[in-house]
């Protein structure tokens, strides 16, 4: 029974990082594409180590798992945050749907939505 | 257990093509995290499938590296030094 919910666990997970990467290729700007990936990627990744846990028990190969679920739960996210942030003020356009860019709004700069022409496709 | 680890492969190759094709940095440098994530997972599947614990090791090693460099791309591309 455990080890087919640690089953249920792994494909969930192995489903939710093969649409990640997806969103990596299709979406059109830099900040769809960074919370799409870094979003589904960390759950699935959460759900596939969380599987092998399931799978193992307390053995060498299901304390490890744990342990590497916690720093990709810390380490992911941090990251994606402080590059996003980083590529906003190094001045990466927002794609053109864009309707508010509340950060460079509330710091008083100009906005830097894409403007029509000059579309990367 | 392969075909889990096939798909996994596949995903790899999608953040490959990022890779290669993107318009800026910051969409390389995310690409390449993400990929080491997938490796992250790959590897953990193999530990599962062969028993052995000390591939989850090449995990926790993956996941730290792959952190400290998105964070020091992060510091430069704001346009602060390493100890700001």
């Amino acid at each position: 029974m455990t080890e087919t919910i640690g089953w249920v666990f792994i494909i969930g997970g192995v489903a939710f990082n093969l649409l990640g990467c997806l969103g990596l290729v299709r979406f059109p700007d830099l900040y769809n594409r960074m919370q799409a990936a870094t979003k589904s990627v960390t759950l699935g990744t959460c759900g596939i180590l969380f599987g092998i846990f399931l799978m193992t028990g307390f053995s060498a190969i299901g304390i490890k798992a744990l342990v590497v679920i916690l720093f990709v739960l810390i380490n992911l996210p941090v990251a994606s945050h402080a590059l996003s942030r980083g590529s906003l003020q190094f001045g990466v356009k927002l794609w053109r749907g864009t309707i508010r860019d509340m950060f460079t709004e509330d710091r008083g700069g100009r906005s830097i939505i894409e403007t029509g022409e000059g579309e990367e496709k | 257990m392969t075909i889990l680890i096939v798909v996994l492969v596949l995903g790899a190759f999608f953040c490959l093509y990022r890779v290669l094709r993107g318009p800026s940095i910051p969409d390389r440098a995310i690409a390449v995290d993400i990929m080491a994530v997938i490796f992250t997972c790959i590897t953990a599947l193999m530990a599962l499938r062969y028993r052995l614990a000390y591939l989850l090791d090449i995990s926790i090693a993956l996941a730290v590296i792959s952190f400290v460099a998105t964070l020091a791309l992060a510091k430069y591309l704001s346009g602060r030094s390493l100890d700001d």
